[in-house]
């Protein structure tokens, strides 16, 4: 399985000027209409401790409040599915809509069906699927998977969207105004909805209590996909539930101002049981998440509440696009899960990162994760998947600075310049430092050469 | 051993240490009258709040607001429509509704949500696929905040709730802000108490 | 009061004159000022990239240099986080946990230890653009960070305060991150000079003569961004201004 290369896709994304300026003030502003909110609730920060410790409590308390829920869920007539992975996921949605006889599905966003891939599964099984989110319609569209778990779209401009949607749903290739684009999508979305066989939604959370589906939208697209098929299908992560209809206060306010900046989506929709004659199944899907459950130093990632923020405040992620994490989960969130689903194959992730934490401050749930981060480089070096340029310039480093005289004989080089620095520092990957910066000039003396002058020995 | 064991089986092998569940306060700090607050709030996200007409005729002034309007299906009595709800067998046959009307059972100052279940839709895509929604409510019937409103234990059982803010929207084309993106276009509030 | 200086490698191959501020403006302070001759680096680079086998000798090396004494300075903050968190490669004995319990930051030092906030024979009459490295920010908690809801505080400008004729502006993103990262600015240069960049041009636009900042790591690539850019920027570490330097 191939690495992703992070570096160089990021490469590619930096040279399209417009697009990154665009990419990097747009998520920025989502960042600072975020601190806005926060700035006017005072109990902001009692909240997050109060998220996090909600989801603590329901994580080590798991299959009790799984199984409450599921309780609660067939009380109220719907039917519950457990997938343990993705495959699994697909094939009880295929089996669910084939035997009801259900060729077209319509689907509000949801990260978990990206994770499981599902699209392309049941597209291939004659299941005709489409996408209702603006975002990750645009997306369907162009064959590209979304870019943000937030908005899927935002790495392309109006442009980008016209020209899609004049060459998949027939809008004008010459009007890129967006409000035309909007409305165009509106339009050619609405009879779909209307004939959907089924209908299908992610749940941001799940109540124990009730056994509820609560679904965040700005677009009213999962209320349409819900109320008007006689099926419903909601895929949820088993990280979904909290305990209790109450804790939904604590969440609901902070998923959104966290998210966009905004103290609440346009439509929470609180779906429990199926109206009159139609049907409501929910699938609970494992796919990785009980053994990251078992992961002393990373099950606190099972607390996101996939709002976003982390990706919008990221330095990292906002100049080089979701996409080139080459992964469902990108951003600091995914750079802590992704090597979950494969760590060879996004080896480079936890390295695409800074260290600097700004992600961890803006997680409403108290994620720690530029910790993880921080431990997830160490086992990639134990199972030796770094690259090997850098394994090898870590080894010689470690063995040149553990020793006094091999270290003073590399620094201490008279003002000749830094074309004699070590061979460790002159590696390709190393003299990238030179591409797009001036290199520091070597001093005279170094600092302990100017001290023994100066001060003699002590 | 199905799935279901499996996985609750995995879960609980895995789950770390318990960490004990914490009290949620209230957090009722919100000062201001509160119907005021609602307004500021609804007018943020996009919705209008307008007074009842003097002459207590809400159907004319419902007229009044969308003099375009050629369906009008109104799930409440003080409103007449001339798409009776009660008729309505599927769903989709609401999709030519230019203007709903519905009450909803409170609202929520902090931001200016309304909520709204099955019962008070009578059939729940009146809130999504008419153009325009007109809602009714009582003034005294405003919530501070979320957590009050999540206190609200018994609305919970609907089969189906919402809490509405403002219209549908959408920015997921160059972050420039749309109203009307999949659901309604215009959200129109009406504080007014039952009759 | 003695303590003993830790000089970055980078410093003391780069940038010695920061090594030398910091031990001149310690001195000035009263500070009977040990350096320890065989210090070489306390581990980080080897550190952060996860290969903390290969970082074990040179953090036992830094134990062995910096042993036994009540204050350890260093003119970084990234250093100072790496002891004081992540010197963890090396068995946790009594002399190592006292090593990184000892282990203070330049700025932690003046401010929290010696409580020293007059520099009277300081003058910088330049505009200034002060930059909080990442981890002296937020690991080392030297300044307000923009994400938490806290009330304002600064260690850093409560120092530069004290200095003559120093005016401060303010960029439009104060506390984003720069884009140095340690070997994150050769793995992943497209987006690190990217970063350095926007920093710098930042700077420039709010009328930053010159960027000051506890942390030459970050200086240092910011330098050699804005001189790639051509942007009439200069850099100088607060151990500098401190000390006296005019420019």
């Amino acid at each position: 399985m191939k690495r992703i290369d992070h570096s160089e896709a990021s490469s590619k994304f930096i040279k399209a000027k417009d697009h990154l300026d665009f990419h990097d003030k747009r998520l920025w502003d989502l960042r600072k209409k975020r601190d806005r909110e926060s700035e006017h609730l005072p109990e902001w920060e009692e909240l997050r401790t109060l998220a996090s410790a909600i989801k603590e409590h329901t994580l080590t308390h798991l299959a009790d409040y799984l199984e409450e829920f599921e309780r609660n869920a067939i009380a109220n007539g719907a039917h519950v599915h457990w997938a343990m992975d993705a495959a699994e996921h697909n094939q009880i949605v295929l089996d669910i809509m084939r035997s009801r006889g259900a060729r077209t599905l319509v689907k509000a966003k949801s990260m978990l069906t990206d994770e499981c891939d599902m699209r392309p599964f049941l597209e291939n099984r004659g299941i005709e699927v489409m996408e209702t989110d603006l975002g990750e319609r645009i997306q369907q569209l162009d064959d590209e998977p979304p870019s943000h778990i937030v908005v899927p779209a935002v790495h392309k401009l109006r442009g980008d969207v016209a020209r899609v949607f004049s060459e998949t749903i027939g809008t004008d290739p010459k009007n890129s105004d967006v409000h035309y684009l909007a409305e165009s999508q509106r339009q050619h979305t609405r009879p779909y909805f209307l004939k959907a066989d089924a209908g299908m939604t992610g749940a941001n959370f799940a109540v124990a209590e009730t056994g509820s589906i609560v679904v965040c939208t700005n677009e009213g697209n999962a209320d349409l996909s819900v109320n008007l098929p006689r099926l419903y299908i909601a895929s949820v992560g088993i990280e979904k539930i909290i305990p209790r209809i109450e804790h939904l206060g604590v969440f609901v306010r902070m998923l959104s101002r966290s998210a966009l900046g905004s103290p609440i989506t346009q439509l929470t929709s609180h779906f429990r049981a199926p109206r009159d004659g139609t049907e409501m199944h929910i699938v609970l899907v494992d796919n990785g998440r009980s053994g990251r459950l078992g992961m002393a130093d990373f099950w606190y990632s099972l607390k996101c509440i996939r709002c976003g923020a982390c990706m919008n405040t990221c330095p990292v992620y906002r100049r080089s696009g979701g996409l080139s994490y080459g992964a469902t989960y990108s951003g600091p969130i995914g750079v802590i899960i992704d090597p979950t689903f494969n760590l060879r194959k996004y080896s480079s992730l936890p390295f695409a990162s800074t260290l600097n934490g700004s992600c961890t401050s803006v997680c409403p749930v108290r994620i720690n994760i530029h910790e993880q981060i921080y431990k997830w480089r160490q086992i990639i070096a134990e199972r030796h998947q770094l690259p090997f340029v850098k394994q090898e310039a870590m080894r010689v480093a470690g063995k040149v600075l553990s020793s006094p005289k091999l270290y003073r004989a590399a620094v201490e080089t008279a003002g000749t310049g830094i074309e004699h620095l070590p061979r460790f520092m002159m590696y390709s990957r190393l003299n990238a430092w030179g591409r797009q910066r001036d290199v520091p000039a070597a001093p005279q003396l170094t600092f302990r050469q100017w001290y023994l002058k100066n001060r003699g020995k002590r | 051993m199905s799935s279901r064991d499996e996985i609750l089986s995995r879960v609980r092998r895995n789950q770390p240490a318990p960490q004990p569940l914490p009290d949620v306060p209230a957090f009722d700090g919100a000062t201001g009258f509160a119907l005021e607050r609602f307004k500021a709030a609804v007018v943020r996200m996009g919705g209008r709040v307008v007074d009842p007409p003097e002459d207590g005729n809400l159907t004319s002034f419902i007229r009044r607001l969308f003099p375009d309007a050629k369906v009008i299906c109104s799930a409440v009595p003080e409103v007449q429509g001339n798409r009776p709800l009660t008729r309505v067998r599927a769903p989709a046959e609401l999709e030519d509704v230019d203007v709903g009307i519905v009450r909803a059972v409170f609202g929520v100052g902090e931001t200016g949500s309304v909520w709204l279940t099955d019962r008070e839709f009578g059939v729940n895509t009146l809130g999504f696929l008419a153009q325009h929604l007109v809602v009714l409510l009582d003034p005294a019937r405003i919530v501070g905040n979320m957590h009050q409103a999540y206190r609200e234990r018994a609305q919970f059982d609907a089969r189906y709730g919402v809490f509405m803010t403002g219209p549908s929207a959408t920015a997921d084309i160059e972050g420039i802000l749309i109203h009307g993106a999949q659901g309604i276009r215009s959200m129109t509030i009406i504080p007014i108490a039952l009759p | 009061m003695k303590a003993a200086l830790f000089i970055p490698c980078y410093v003391d191959a780069f940038f010695p004159e920061v090594g030398i501020a910091t031990l001149e403006l310690l001195e000035r302070l009263g500070v009977d000022v040990v350096y320890p001759l065989d210090q070489t680096c306390c581990g980080q680079p080897m550190g952060n990239s996860g290969c903390q086998e290969d970082a074990a000798a040179t953090e036992a090396l830094f134990v062995r240099n910096f042993a036994g004494f009540d204050y350890i300075v260093t003119p970084s903050g990234s250093c100072t986080h790496h002891v004081r968190e992540n010197l963890t490669a090396i068995a946790q004995t009594t002399a190592v946990t006292k090593v990184r319990r000892s282990t203070y930051e330049l700025v932690e030092f003046v401010h929290d230890v010696l409580k020293v906030r007059e520099f009277p024979w300081a003058e910088f009459p330049h505009a200034v653009g002060l930059h909080n490295g990442c981890a002296s920010l937020r690991a080392l908690r030297t300044a307000r960070m923009s994400e938490i809801e806290e009330p304002f505080f600064s260690k850093p400008l409560d120092l530069l305060s004290g200095v003559k004729g120093i005016t401060f502006v303010t960029p439009e993103r104060p506390d984003e991150c720069c884009g140095f990262g340690g070997t994150f600015s050769v793995f992943e240069e497209p987006v690190s000079a990217r970063m350095g960049y926007d920093k710098v041009t930042d700077h420039r636009k709010a009328g930053a003569e010159y960027i000051v900042s506890a942390d030459m790591s970050c200086l240092m690539h910011q330098k050699g961004c804005a001189e790639r850019l051509g942007l009439p920027l200069k850099f100088i570490h607060i151990a500098q201004i401190l000390n006296g330097a005019r420019e």
